[in-house]
This record gives structure tokens, C-alpha cells and sequence, in this order.
């Protein structure tokens, strides 16, 4: 589902991502750990199209990057630690507003069901503004997933929630990725993604350090195998 | 094909449904724009004695001044909306061209503009004492109005990622807007002061011009202004 080749990216003189070789297999789950500055987001950002690679192949749902981007974006649902919604319209607004930038169809039905989903019907038509941090992260994975993409791209998506907000964040996030999507998520919380993904990949230095499914890690190892990588 | 261009003009009605309810909400742009414009003109008012004969001399430079001042807050609001809450990034996310976010910007940005303009114009006339209810200043305010946003949301969006944005953009725009706005105050004045036709036609012909290429230079770029 996606497939990176010998990925590089420079800004200005600093090499943020050397010759990075990454696969996804449809249906995965695969948590990107690394410390902060490993160039996490960054890689995100090249995987959702919003950033060019300096050089490399990458390779999103079968479509190219950057050639096919349009393509990309329609099978592509992102969450980052901001909510990339808008204060002052309510939540069904936001949800409306991205719909039809997404050509989503029988869009009423939809904003109805996503709402359900992230648990915010009761709050539709309050202005976004007045929600707390999680909410509006909740709403946030709402918006992501109204197009029903094949590919889910989080980014950090726990960053200044409580542990209450991070738990029903949990919750949704599993709810999400159970129904077949492939996704792709950074964190520099070990704890947090242990049980979420199916994968670890450890970045570090600008390419992927180290790789393991959670089968084969034994309880309380990742964070065994996170040091020894970046050790390494 | 026909789907495409469909859900291309659909965008670009929902980025300006958006900016619309938004702003309809918050008042935040509209308000600041209009604060601005109105300060403006007050000073003009207590700061230049005119006499009746040469008001509408000065009038063409007057408003002119105070719609870009105006407009250029106006800008940076409406770019800085998308920056605050990574709302950019919501935009660039979207599987249409990125042309039609532009257009989206740029027509609300133009109503916004527009909107000022129309309250401007009474107030103007009051203070002033001159009529500026001629169709021809009318159409000129909106083709200069056009070529202002058309630039205006290029390079507001260019400025907004960067962190001296409010600074920034006039500094960019008010160089590139040099020929808009002379061929405006030129063309204002000209219809104001009741002047031929022949006179009036070259620079009218000149904004008519540069709102075609700042348009399609705008359309083109806007890609790589966005992109990372």
C-alpha cells in the first residue's frame, strides 16, 4: 500500500531523511517511533503530499508522488497534532466544508454517521471553538475518515491531550484502523502505540533504524528494541 | 472530465461558503478592515484642508490609498486564519488542483474587499462632500479591486508561511500593485473629473490588462507558492 524508495530530503543544507526504504502492507498498522528531530513529521509530510522528496520513489495506494498527487490525496486521510478545522464554524460546518472539498456523496448521511463515530452528535452544531483539545481531536479524526480512505496518516495525534482524551483517542484510533485502513502513524510515546500498532519502525539519522512486528516482541521489549535501534 | 471540473467549481464554492460563514461568525476581518478604512479617511479629512474645486483631484489617491491599506490587513487575516489551526494544511489535503483554493481565497478576499468598498464610498461622500455614485469610478473600484486580490492572495499566501507575514506582505505587494494602482487613481480620477473617453480608455485598458496576467501568473505559480 505504500512503498518508499531511497527516500532523501534536504532543507537548505541540513539532511533531514537519507535514502529511506519503507513498505506498508495493506491492512497494517505501523507505528514510527523516533526522538524528537528524527524527522517524523517530515516523512508524513512526503507520504501525504505535502512536501516534495529531494530525491526517491515514493509510492502511495499504487499512485506516484508528487506526479499522481491528486490520487494520493482522494485515498488519504491525515491527523496531525493540530486539528486543521475551523473555530468558527460548528462541527457539522467543518465536516460539510471538507466533504465538499472531497466530493464526498450523500454528504448529510455521512457528517450524521462520522459524528456518531467520534461520539460529538450531541455538540454538531457547536462552534469548534468552545471544544475542548480532544474533542477537536476527535473531530479532527472525523474529518480524516469522511472520505473513507484506504490510508490513514497520524501524526503525533496525542500531543496535549489528557490521559482521559488520549484513552477515548485510543478507542477511536482502533475503531478506525479495524476496518481494514493501513495506517501509518509517528509517536515518540512508546507506551501509547505498544498495543495500537501491529509494527514498529524506528526512525533515526534520516532512515529506518530498525523494524519489528509486535509479534515479535515480547512484553515491555519495545522499549528494549527502540534503545538498542537507536544505539545502533 | 466534466466530473472534475464540477468538483473543481465545487471547491472553490466551498472555500468561499467557508470564509463567508466564517467571517459572518467572527467578525474579526470585516471589522478591522472597515476600523482601518474609516481611520484613514478621517485622517485625510482633518490632515488635507481642501477646497471644493480640487477634492475631486485628491479623491482618486484618497481612496485608493485607503482600499489598499485595507485591503492588505484584510489579506493577512484571511491567510492567517488558514495558518493559525493548520487549516492550510486541511486546504492542500484536498484532491483538487490547488488553483481552485486560490480562486476560492481570492473571492473571498474580493467580497470582503468589496463589502469595505461599498461602505467606504458613502462616507466618503459625506465627508468629502462629492458625489462618487458614477457607474464609471463603480467599475473601476472593481477591476482595480480584482487585480489588488489577484495579486493580494498570492503573495499573502506566500507570506503567511513565513514568521514576518504581517510585516512581510506589503513590503511584497505594494510593489507589484504599483501599476493596478496608478492605472486605478488615473482611471478614477478621469471619470470623476468628467474627462473624455480617449483619455480615460488607455489606463483603463492597462487594468483591464494587468488583472488578465496577474490572474493567470497568480493561477500558474500558486502551486509551488503553496508547496513546502
Amino acid at each position: 500500500m505504500i512503498e518508499v524508495h531511497k527516500l532523501a530530503k534536504r532543507f537548505g543544507l541540513k539532511t533531514v531523511l537519507r535514502g529511506l526504504d519503507f513498505q506498508v502492507a495493506p491492512g497494517e498498522f505501523v507505528a514510527i517511533l523516533g526522538p524528537n528531530g528524527a524527522g517524523k513529521t517530515t516523512f508524513l509530510r512526503i507520504l501525504a503530499s505535502l512536501s516534495r522528496p529531494t530525491f526517491g520513489e515514493v509510492r502511495v495506494a499504487g499512485y506516484q508522488l508528487p506526479k499522481q498527487a491528486a490520487a494520493v490525496r482522494s485515498r488519504l486521510g491525515v491527523v496531525t497534532h493540530q486539528p486543521l478545522l475551523y473555530g468558527d464554524l460548528t462541527a457539522e460546518e467543518n465536516l460539510r466544508f471538507y466533504g465538499r472539498m472531497y466530493a464526498v456523496p450523500d454528504l448529510d448521511c455521512r457528517i450524521s454517521d462520522v459524528l456518531e463515530l467520534v461520539g460529538l452528535s450531541a455538540r454538531r452544531r457547536d462552534l469548534v471553538r468552545t471544544f475542548s483539545r480532544g474533542m477537536q481531536q476527535r473531530l479532527a479524526i472525523g474529518r480524516a475518515v469522511l472520505h473513507d480512505p484506504e490510508v490513514m496518516l497520524f501524526d503525533e495525534p496525542h500531543t496535549g491531550l489528557d490521559q482521559d482524551a488520549c484513552d477515548m483517542l485510543d478507542g477511536l484510533l482502533r475503531n478506525v484502523a479495524g476496518r481494514g485502513r493501513t495506517v501509518v502513524m509517528t509517536s515518540h510515546d512508546l507506551a501509547r502505540v505498544e498495543d495500537l500498532a501491529t509494527r514498529f519502525d524506528v526512525l533515526s539519522r534520516g532512515v529506518i533504524a530498525a523494524s519489528k512486528p509486535r509479534s515479535g516482541l515480547g512484553k515491555r521489549n519495545l522499549l528494549d528494541f527502540y534503545r538498542k535501534a537507536l544505539a545502533g | 472530465m466534466e466530473r472534475e471540473s464540477t468538483a473543481y467549481f465545487k471547491a472553490i464554492g466551498a472555500i468561499v461558503w467557508k470564509d463567508l460563514a466564517a467571517e459572518l461568525r467572527s467578525r474579526e476581518l470585516l471589522s478591522a478592515m472597515l476600523v482601518f478604512a474609516m481611520l484613514v479617511i478621517l485622517i485625510f479629512n482633518f490632515a488635507i484642508e481642501l477646497q471644493p474645486s480640487l477634492r475631486a483631484t485628491i479623491t482618486p489617491g484618497v481612496l485608493w490609498v485607503t482600499f489598499a491599506f485595507a485591503g492588505t490587513l484584510g489579506l493577512n487575516r484571511s491567510m492567517a486564519i488558514e495558518k493559525d489551526r493548520g487549516c492550510l494544511d486541511g486546504l492542500l489535503l484536498a484532491p483538487v488542483d490547488r488553483s481552485a483554493i486560490y480562486f476560492g481565497k481570492a473571492l473571498s478576499n474580493l467580497a470582503f474587499m468589496l463589502i469595505v468598498e461599498l461602505i467606504v464610498l458613502p462616507v466618503y461622500s459625506l465627508l468629502y462632500n462629492t458625489n462618487l455614485f458614477n457607474p464609471g469610478l463603480l467599475l473601476t473600484i472593481l477591476l482595480g479591486s480584482i487585480g489588488y486580490v489577484a495579486v493580494g492572495t498570492l503573495l499573502a499566501s506566500m507570506a503567511v508561511q513565513t514568521r514576518t507575514r504581517d510585516v512581510l506582505l506589503p513590503i511584497l505587494l505594494f510593489p507589484v500593485i504599483l501599476p493596478i494602482l496608478m492605472a486605478a487613481v488615473k482611471t478614477s480620477g478621469g471619470f470623476l473629473q468628467s474627462a473624455p473617453m480617449e483619455t480615460i480608455w488607455p489606463w483603463l485598458n492597462i487594468l483591464i490588462v494587468y488583472d488578465v496576467i496577474f490572474t493567470a501568473v497568480a493561477f500558474m505559480l500558486y502551486d509551488s507558492v503553496v508547496e513546502e
